[in-house]
């Protein structure tokens, strides 16, 4: 039970940082922060690379499989685009300059 | 030897949070998102190489496939997509990420030889990610749908459809009980992994293509929470911290949004009767 007691101290204290990272976001970083974001929560592919890689059960492992592509999809493609969207915003902004 | 290894594991998951905190951080302003987004990427590396020295994880068969084609797959998609289907595309990202949270609580599940083993309190964890993973999952790819005209635009709505939703909304948690208590009658796992999977689609479907954006944002933060459950099942800080930290952010960005759009958050997700604002369109804010 301490063990879940622990993990909910945690859960609850990063929450209050995610509360607190985020305030006055210019309306043109919507997307890309969302994007960011999105491509962090693809970190259960941590979860996926345990559940794949241990030694029990095969089914758990195929399981483990599809869990791995979906979340490197998740964070692969997250990344990227995130950089893709910020990108054209500096550039974008650079040509305004000028 | 034995503890030494998980301990340098554990600190090295603590930094990579610390990471993700500077990165999710420096994403807010415009001059410094491209670094922070960086950042988090590099955060996202470590945690994944460290995880690789597990004393867990020992077959590496599956993870080389699942990672070469996933990147693969991630990789082509994100080059190849159009600057204006950029929320599109996040939604289905988000989408196979929250569907990725449910799987590892189903794998962790059937990796457990005997459920009956598990304690109740881990039990739930497995339900909860099972269902908001599920609703993620299947609710992206409505919005997705949606956003390319897949899916009408428009708000799709039958007579009491916000009281069912709610209602199945408490079943599904009553299910998540019930099989807490009884996780070898499988027909209750197989009914709250079903049901979770139609709420997403029910709960995204009465929205109007123009509020999209809020609702991806949304599902965002629950991609996060899903991940944060995950996290609780198999017992993993970083897991449960970088979850929490989007579920919280995308929450907070997606009440940004509304204000931005002069919406609250029940008038976008409950609202149907009032039709889209922006109608038919599937145009979203760039």
């Amino acid at each position: 039970m301490s063990g879940l007691i622990f993990n909910l101290f945690i859960f609850v204290l990063a929450s209050f940082i995610g509360f607190e990272l985020i305030s006055k976001v210019p309306p043109t970083l919507h997307t890309p922060l969302m994007s960011g974001a999105n491509a962090i929560s693809g970190i259960t592919i941590i979860g996926a690379l345990v559940v794949a890689g241990h030694s029990g059960g095969e089914w758990a492992q195929w399981i483990g499989l599809a869990a791995i592509i979906f979340a490197t999809i998740n964070v692969v493609g997250g990344f990227m685009v995130t950089d893709r969207m910020l990108e054209m915003f500096k550039k974008k902004k650079t040509k305004e300059d000028k | 030897m034995q503890n030494f290894l998980p301990d340098i594991i554990q600190l090295v998951y603590l930094v990579a949070t610390g990471v993700f905190i500077v990165g999710i951080k420096r994403l807010g302003s415009p001059a410094t998102a491209r670094s922070g987004n960086q950042l988090a990427a590099l955060g996202m590396l470590i945690g994944v190489i460290v995880t690789l020295f597990d004393q867990q994880v020992v077959s590496f068969n599956f993870i080389i496939a699942g990672v070469v084609i996933g990147s693969l797959i991630g990789a082509v998609a994100a080059k190849k997509v159009e600057m204006t289907a950029m929320p599109e595309m996040v939604a289905i990202f988000n989408g196979f990420g929250g569907g990725a949270s449910a799987l590892v609580a189903w794998g962790e599940l059937s990796r457990t030889l005997d459920p009956t083993m598990l304690e109740v309190q881990d039990l739930v964890t497995v339900g909860l990610s099972i269902l908001i993973g599920s609703i993620t999952f299947t609710g992206s790819f409505v919005a997705f749908g949606k956003l390319k005209g897949f899916i009408s635009g428009r708000p799709l709505t039958f007579p009491g459809q916000n009281i069912f939703n709610l209602l199945l909304t408490a079943g599904l948690f009553g299910l998540v009980g019930w099989f807490a208590v009884d996780p070898e009658y499988q027909l209750v796992f197989w009914l709250l992994f079903g049901l979770s999977l139609l709420l997403g689609i029910l709960t995204v479907l009465p929205i109007g293509g123009a509020d999209m954006p809020v609702v991806i944002s949304l599902l965002n933060s629950y991609s996060g929470i899903a991940a944060s459950m995950a996290g609780f099942v198999i017992n993993n800080n970083l897991l449960i911290i970088s979850g929490a930290l989007v579920g919280a952010a995308g929450l907070i960005l997606t009440n940004i949004m509304c204000k931005a759009m002069n919406r609250t958050l029940g008038n976008v997700l409950f609202g149907a009767f009032g039709g889209g604002d922006g109608g038919s369109g599937s145009g979203p804010a760039a």
